[in-house]
């Protein structure tokens, strides 16, 4: 009960807790995002941002600005709040900390292996890697040449290991799709992370629970959409839904069987949330599913914020920065490319 | 009219036969090539007026193309680019040469042809955002392949723009020297072959004429000294027994006294 408990929640994750209220403060607020509509030009845009909480993040940036530089910025930004807390983190909130960042981990690993199949250069690739995702062993991932090698040197180490040792085997490796290895890493890293949550209890049990059970139902959902007209198996595709969420476990097998998009609808009828947002997504032509479950999300991990004395609170900052980010690469990318008639898909945090 | 305005002849009925013979063959050439060329333009007018289309519609295409690409790196992630990167194994669209013949040109038309998708090619491409953005990643996909097959039409149009055109100039050259020189050049030395025939014909017409004259001339002052001398020999010279030895001429009296004379019986 340590950290939903009211009483000594402050003892070791208050402060930590006070600075992420703090860096909420500095999330863009519509009038912000107003501004920046605003811009004509990628030297504005940069302007503008120099009076929000970004400072002059792109200061030492040579002119021509491109969309990618922006957004690397204000990640490596986030990177670097996230990292502030994370080295002051005791546990379990440590932790917690640390389950946030699999899921750039499993990224970057997949990368990496794509990469090994080619037979591409490693430290090339490790640039790319996103930098909440690097592990100590990544830099030896150059040795690995055949992924059994990979395996028994590198990922053994990882975190992430376990969800390797009992959904991967050694033979699936080289034939199996490496989409599929990703999605199903992620399955295992969701359940895992699931029932972390519920073990810690209280609040935010309860919070994560809420946000963990959308993030499942959201891939199952997505998983089952994205599968239609690809070689994707029906079987292979059931193996890779979470073991719990709202559609568990009667909408997940009714989704295994899925053919189109029109039984997917008929399939998530019974459930509110979702039906909510499929007919959003249906009356809006400029907005897609994906669209509304960002919406979502966001109304989520907003609704964290509402309480006290609980760790989902990191979770929502992080997937409300990273919304941010993505908002902010998308202003750019349609200032850069002077199409405005899709600038308000974005989605205003606060 | 220069000499070097003509070809080097020598002027004479066999090769002024020659010449117009020329003369044929290449109004023949220039009519034809004339007809190519027209050919050629009517072809290349009809493609500069889709390559302007197929451009503008590309500019369009490709600001769409950029617009979902954009769209789906905000659903997927800025990794979207490494992900695909590494991913693709091998090209999924290729280029098919087709070539087409205008006129005697060769004109290439590309046509894309979609490689098998293989063992994991196309699939792996296809559960690309499986979990998230793979809605956009497939629009991104779908906009940029019809972006792609626009660039290679117009890719197959500017080749065959920029080969027509240089047919065309090829073709108006040669209508333009068939026209401007070598038919001038045939048609002087036609002319020069028929005035020097007709040179030498009024050179042989005086010298006949002269001839003529002279041999009238001459005809006349015989004639009129025979005159004289008949006249003179009849009065003045005595008889000669030697004109009238000559049995031909004697016979020839006789012949002739035969036809006319009546009163001689045989």
């Amino acid at each position: 009960m340590a950290p939903g408990g009211m009483l000594l929640f402050n003892t070791d994750d208050g402060y930590l807790e006070a600075i992420i209220r703090g860096y909420r403060a500095g999330i863009l607020s519509s009038a912000d995002y107003a501004n920046l509509c605003q811009c004509e030009t990628l030297e504005d845009f940069r302007m503008q941002l120099t009076a929000t909480d970004y400072g002059n993040f792109l200061q030492n940036e040579p002119s021509p600005l491109a969309t990618t530089t922006i957004q690397e910025h204000a990640r490596k930004k986030l990177v670097d709040e996230f990292r502030a807390i994370s080295t002051q983190a005791t546990e379990p909130l440590a932790t917690f900390l640390d389950y946030l960042t699999y899921p750039y981990m499993i990224d970057n690993l997949i990368l990496l292996i794509t990469g090994t199949f080619k037979e591409k250069d490693i430290s090339e690739l490790i640039d790319k890697c996103h930098p909440l995702g690097l592990f100590d062993s990544m830099a030896s991932l150059c040795i690995a040449t055949t992924p059994e090698e990979l395996y028994r040197e590198i990922v053994v180490d990882t975190p992430l290991a376990p969800y390797f040792a009992e959904c991967v085997s050694l033979d699936d490796l080289t034939a199996l799709n490496i989409e599929i290895i990703r999605n199903t890493l992620y399955k295992a890293y969701l359940e895992d992370f699931y029932q972390y949550c519920q073990k810690l209890g209280g609040a935010t049990a309860e919070l994560m629970g809420l946000l963990l059970q959308f993030e499942a139902d959201r891939r199952a959902i997505n998983i089952t959409m994205h599968s239609f007209g690809t070689s994707l198996r029906k079987n292979e595709r059931e193996s890779l839904y979470c073991n719990f969420g709202e559609l568990h476990p009667e909408g997940i097998m009714r989704l295994a069987r899925a053919d189109d998009r029109s039984s997917v609808a008929s399939i998530i009828e019974p459930y509110g949330t979702y039906r909510r947002l499929w007919s959003a997504a249906m009356d809006n032509p400029d907005k897609n599913l994906e669209d509304a479950f960002f919406e979502y999300e966001v109304y989520l991990a907003k609704q964290a914020f509402d309480q006290q004395f609980h760790y989902a609170i990191f979770y929502a900052y992080l997937r409300l920065k990273e919304q941010e980010i993505r908002n902010i690469g998308w202003i750019a990318e349609c200032i850069s490319q002077k199409n405005k008639s899709k600038l308000n898909k974005y989605i205003v945090v606060f | 009219m220069a000499s070097k305005d003509r070809l080097p002849v020598v002027p004479s009925r066999l090769s002024l036969q020659q010449m117009k013979t020329k003369y044929q063959g290449a109004s023949k050439g220039h009519s034809m090539l004339k007809k190519k060329s027209d050919a050629l333009m009517v072809r290349f007018r009809a493609i500069l007026k889709e390559v302007y289309e197929k451009k503008l519609e590309a500019g369009e295409e490709s600001r769409e193309a950029m617009m979902a690409l954009a769209q789906a790196k905000y659903a997927f992630g800025g990794e979207l680019k490494h992900t695909v990167m590494e991913t693709v194994k091998d090209a999924t669209l290729t280029l098919k040469t087709v070539s087409d013949n205008v006129a005697g040109v060769q004109l290439p038309s590309f046509f894309k042809s979609e490689a098998e998708p293989g063992e994991d090619g196309g699939g792996t491409m296809m559960l690309t955002g499986l979990g998230k953005g793979g809605e956009s990643i497939n629009d991104a996909r779908d906009v940029f392949t019809h972006t792609l097959e626009l660039l290679i039409q117009i890719a197959a149009l500017q080749t065959s723009f920029l080969i027509l055109d240089e047919a065309i100039k090829l073709t108006n050259r040669r209508v333009n020297a068939l026209e401007n020189v070598v038919k001038p050049r045939i048609e002087n030395t036609k002319k020069f072959i028929e005035s020097e025939l007709d040179e030498l014909e009024r050179e042989e017409f005086f010298r006949l004429k002269l001839i003529q004259n002279k041999k009238e001339r001459e005809r006349k002052k015989a004639e009129g000294e025979q005159a004289k001398v008949a006249n003179n020999v009849e009065l003045l010279t005595p008889f000669n027994p030697d004109k009238f030895a000559n049995p031909e001429k004697a016979t020839d009296l006789i012949g002739v006294a035969a036809g006319v004379d009546e009163d001689i019986l045989f």
